[in-house]
């Protein structure tokens, strides 16, 4: 009986606050010019979206005015999801950080809020039930353009990362059996794997005999992918592969020491130019001079 | 599953065509020492291009079976360990240290002509 009845006070409510949504979205459609400026005053004074001309960011301030208004009307927030999505869209690529788009929902809702204290000041118990009609509807469009902002920012990253992955490292030959795997940038476990299988598919497919990787360009190297490294070589060496390892620089040559990974079974040559010579030393080719072979 | 040993010259040739049970590679073992001695062979060369997988039994038989032979005075050349097979090793560490590898047939007797070259 009683849980009958808070059904039904629960729907009155609901009702209620329904008719006094429509009530708040006439008085921000009625005074749309003057709050729309006052938020796009406040956004410049609080030095927000300053990567936005001041054109830019008035027309900007008046689609995400208009939008927010229309998520209130309708109490869908399907269209301003995808506006949300679009704005992150363009802005992204321009530098916008992730607490400038909080930073101007959390203003306009401010903004919006203060117009309603200042319309229903005579009377608090219609201000009460006004706000307590708009304070979840505007978190929740303050939610919902905030996690529009930061999935459409994690999407960019991981297209990134995707585009970075696939800057895969080359295995170049550069003489018959011999190989050459320059590494460059940072080394993560998820790349060291996808070395690891390029070059013993590299072995394989070359029939190298020997294979110089150059780690000039690597920064830094933790103990996993020092470790990865190491059974890289030893890999290499089941497949009847010699692997000469060169540009260690000091850093990475002070952490492998530090850290204690056994690079004993390793070779490793100062430079790139090292490397290549003692490859073909160890195929047994010989560099010299037109000049000498032709004197004597 | 007998694996068949082929003679080429003063080597032989074990080509292991399927996966192998526990005593499959002993009959193995056993049958590449009776030929070595059999034939005088000066090398010999373990075939495993077909095998996607080695454990740890297999690994240490062929070590093993390196050993004995070398007691032997001849060598031993694993040839055509696969890619994915020789991480999967590594990873396990069984890294067969001690044992000549070559990538595949060819390369393991060029190996062992340089190697039975150097001893005459």
């Amino acid at each position: 009986m009683s849980s009958k009845r808070t059904a039904t006070q629960l729907q009155r409510t609901a009702a209620q606050s329904t008719e006094l949504l429509q009530e708040l979205v006439a008085h921000l459609r009625q005074n749309r010019t003057l709050l729309r400026e006052e938020w796009a005053n406040r956004i410049t004074e609080a030095q927000l979206l300053t990567a936005m001309t001041k054109e830019e960011l008035f027309a900007e301030a008046t689609s995400v005015y208009d939008n927010y208004v229309e998520a209130l009307a309708t109490g869908t927030f399907e269209a301003l999801q995808s506006y949300a999505r679009n704005l992150s869209e363009r802005i992204i690529p321009r530098g916008v950080e992730t607490h400038e788009v909080v930073g101007i929902v959390l203003l306009l809702r401010d903004v919006l809020a203060r117009s309603l204290f200042a319309k229903y000041q005579g009377d608090f118990t219609m201000l009460n039930r006004i706000l307590d009609a708009y304070e979840p509807a505007a978190n929740r469009i303050a939610n919902t353009v905030a996690v529009g902002f930061v999935q459409e920012r994690e999407r960019v990253i991981r297209q990134q990362q995707e585009a970075i992955r696939e800057l895969s490292t080359p295995v170049l030959q550069v003489r018959e059996r011999l190989l050459i795997l320059p590494i460059i940038g940072v080394i993560d476990a998820q790349r060291a794997r996808q070395l690891t299988e390029q070059l013993l598919r590299g072995i394989r497919t070359n029939r190298a005999k020997v294979v110089v990787i150059d780690i000039t360009g690597v920064a830094a190297m933790d103990a996993t992918v020092a470790n990865h490294l190491v059974q890289t070589v030893e890999a290499s060496r089941l497949l009847g592969a010699t692997v000469i390892v060169t540009g260690l620089s000091p850093e990475i040559a002070q952490t492998i020491v530090t850290i204690g990974v056994d690079l004993g079974k390793m070779n490793t040559v100062g430079d790139l130019q090292g490397g290549i010579e003692q490859a073909e030393r160890l195929l047994g080719y010989k560099v010299v001079p037109v000049a000498d072979i032709t004197s004597s | 599953m007998e694996v068949p040993i082929l003679k080429q010259g003063r080597f032989l040739i074990a080509t292991i065509q399927a996966a192998l049970s526990d005593a499959d590679l002993l009959h193995l073992r056993r049958a590449l020492i009776d030929k070595v001695i059999q034939f005088r062979s000066q090398g010999v060369i373990v075939d495993v291009t077909a095998l996607d997988v080695m454990d740890s039994f297999a690994t240490r038989t062929i070590r093993d079976i390196t050993n004995m032979i070398r007691l032997r005075g001849a060598d031993t050349v694993i040839v055509g360990i696969q890619p994915e097979v020789a991480f999967a090793m590594v990873q396990l560490g069984l890294t067969m240290e001690g044992v000549a590898t070559a990538l595949d047939l060819e390369e393991g007797l060029s190996h062992l002509q340089q190697r039975a070259n150097g001893k005459t």
